[in-house]
């Protein structure tokens, strides 16, 4: 039987063993960073590689959270969430390919022969306009998306099929060289973020760090809408639309809002990949990824949020030891992972924990 | 027959601030002439079928109004008119004096004050007990309101008294979806209470319950009726005697009788419909 998701929510977080190993990986995570300043023959010290890695999987755990949100508690099923990421780590390309360029203009718009920066570069040299970017164009497509999906009813397997083509066309459109974001390359090549290199020890702890911070605050945030009054019409919307609706609420508001929200934390998490990463382009939008995100939360545990990220660890984590180990099998077990978690682990790796708890 | 005669039970909660004002909502309903509900010559067809043909039909101020009529006479349809589910493709349907209940959105209808209960129980079955009656509980319902909203004293008061009168005081952490079919349609009926709506519409409340349900049923509606409006659609005669100010009898989508239960049961067209020739 389905427990209550708030309820859910409370118990794993409640207990003091569980708070304690949270506490410590919250440490880890922070201790990360400072130990890759250390001189490189420490015994301690931790490579840019490491560093870099686990940075790429804590910004996947934020969309693996963004998505648990609207899928979890509003029963949304998103399969273009990858959108919203490839968005905001575009916003904050376009300021670094203006970094790197300086005074002139990006390198791939000199290929193209073009003499001007487009209208819609303008203003990205200003790191607060970009940091503007990274919230307003995923919030602002998420939302006008939204309006539209929700004012026509779309529910279900159709909306997970148009979520899926918005991330379709915002690929092929991004692969244009027309379009202005540098076709199918993308962005690389960048050098300073506010003046300094992007890519010296101390910034890329910094970039860590403030990924860890994004982490925390994004659960925080999805815990307290959870425990509220409006993560509870949440579910309701989800089991019993209609009879939401006879009790006196508009569900349109309702999905509109956690919707775009997340759409936003995805932006902001995207927005800590690219300088991580060091490379943005068209094919974060392949539909592929977004299914991936999903495949995170129902691994996880779906309406859990902490279920989600630890998802998200945990096939990345196998997925970056396979791809090394046994390269050719690493999609064979991703799909073994996930039919053996649907069968036997409905409620994902936190049912798991949940249940030896309980017996 | 002639429309129904107005009970006078006028509840002064509600009636006695809006008399006199023309506008909407704002304050109370304008329940001036004592009818509540007014459908005149509704038609509604889906691709030629007539499912509701020239209804007319008035509720008054604190009635229990029982409906009644073989299936397809267009029960459900008529209930789906008044809550803004579907729009009729003729004739005026009004919420008091002053709401036009053709140009209102579901949502809005549910705010001015009028309740349903569905035919299949509908709960909210992850949330428990308790949640369902306070996301139902009269209150602003918007986004930003619910984002912030804590309960009340005087809210968990009325939350506790709902419980008791349903009887789910026990249950009140266990999940919904948990619940036996007949704790399911008591907490729904909880739910009407909590929304505090001025009209009831209950498709079927008794259908899979026990006797001793039925009869706690029955007790519930009487106490409820005057200081609210219900409209009941219900199969169970043995039900509809034990509540009934006035029953109507629809068939074929128009309104075939109306009076008491007796004078219904009476009537030689109603013998027809129902036994047949």
């Amino acid at each position: 039987m389905n427990q209550p998701l708030t309820l859910t929510a409370a118990r794993t977080v409640g207990p003091r063993w569980t708070l304690g190993i949270a506490a410590v990986a919250l440490a880890i995570l922070i201790a990360l960073p400072l130990l890759s300043l250390l001189p490189n023959d420490h015994p301690l010290q931790v490579s840019a590689y490491t560093l870099t890695l686990v940075g790429k999987i804590l910004c996947y755990a934020i969309v693996a959270l963004a998505l648990d949100l609207v899928w979890g508690y509003a029963g949304l099923l998103s399969l273009g969430h990858g959108v919203f990421f490839a968005l905001g780590g575009y916003a904050m390309g376009m300021y670094l390919m203006r970094q790197a360029s300086g005074e002139g203009i990006p390198a791939f718009m000199t290929f193209l022969s073009w003499t001007e920066i487009p209208w819609f570069w303008a203003g990205t040299q200003h790191f607060l306009w970009a940091l503007c970017l990274v919230v307003l164009a995923p919030g602002l497509l998420a939302f006008v998306f939204g309006f539209f999906a929700f004012r026509s009813r779309i529910k279900g397997v159709y909306f997970s099929i148009m979520t899926q083509a918005l991330t379709f066309a915002g690929m092929l459109l991004f692969f244009r060289n027309e379009t202005g974001f540098g076709g199918n390359n993308g962005f690389t090549g960048f050098t300073t973020l506010l003046g300094f290199p992007i890519a010296a020890p101390g910034m890329r702890a910094l970039l860590f760090l403030l990924t860890v911070a994004l982490l925390v605050a994004s659960l925080l945030l999805g815990w307290q809408l959870a425990r509220s009054k409006f993560g509870r019409i949440l579910t309701a919307i989800r089991d019993a639309e209609n009879r939401v609706m006879f009790c006196g609420y508009d569900p349109r508001g309702f999905k509109l809002f956690v919707w775009t929200l997340s759409a936003v934390i995805c932006g902001l998490a995207g927005a800590l990949y690219v300088p991580q990463v060091g490379i943005i382009n068209p094919s974060e939008m392949a539909p592929t990824n977004s299914i991936e995100a999903a495949i995170w939360v129902a691994l996880g545990g779906r309406g859990t949020l902490i279920g989600p990220v630890l998802g998200a660890g945990i096939v990345n984590g196998a997925k970056s030891w396979f791809t090394v180990a046994f390269p050719e099998y690493w999609l064979f077990f991703l799909g073994l992972l996930f039919i053996v978690v649907t069968l036997f682990l409905p409620k994902g790796v936190i049912g798991l924990i949940r249940k030896d708890k309980e017996t | 027959m002639k429309a129904t005669p107005v009970p006078n039970l006028v509840d002064a909660s509600f009636s006695s601030e809006s008399s006199g004002l023309g506008h909407q909502v704002t304050g109370g309903l304008d329940t001036r002439h004592g009818t509540i509900l007014t459908l005149e010559d509704i038609g509604v067809s889906f691709d030629g079928f007539k499912a509701l043909n020239a209804l007319t039909l008035y509720i008054g101020v604190g009635e229990l109004r029982c409906i009644i009529g073989p299936n397809g006479a267009g029960k459900t349809t008529l209930m789906d008119v008044i809550t803004g589910k579907t729009r009729p493709d003729t004739g005026k349907a009004y919420f008091g004096e002053t709401l036009d209940l053709t140009r209102l959105s579901e949502v809005e209808i549910a705010q001015a004050g009028i309740g349903r209960k569905f035919q299949k129980p509908t709960v909210f079955e992850a949330l428990t007990v308790y949640e369902n009656l306070e996301l139902a509980q009269k209150t602003n319902k918007s986004v930003w309101a619910s984002l912030r909203a804590t309960l009340t004293g005087e809210q968990q008061d009325r939350l506790e008294e709902v419980l008791v009168t349903i009887r789910l005081a026990e249950s009140r952490h266990r999940p919904a979806g948990l619940l036996s079919h007949g704790q399911k349609q008591f907490l729904e009926i909880g739910m009407l209470l909590t929304q505090e709506p001025q009209l009831l519409l209950l498709d079927e409340p008794v259908a899979g319950m026990t006797d001793a349900e039925t009869e706690f049923t029955a007790e519930l509606f009487t106490s409820l009726a005057r200081k609210h409006s219900l409209m009941v659609v219900e199969h169970d005669m043995g039900f509809v005697e034990a509540i009934a100010d006035h029953v109507t009898v629809l068939h074929q989508g128009h309104v075939l009788a109306e009076g008491s239960l007796a004078e219904v049961q009476a009537n030689e067209q109603v013998i027809e419909v129902y036994l047949g020739r």
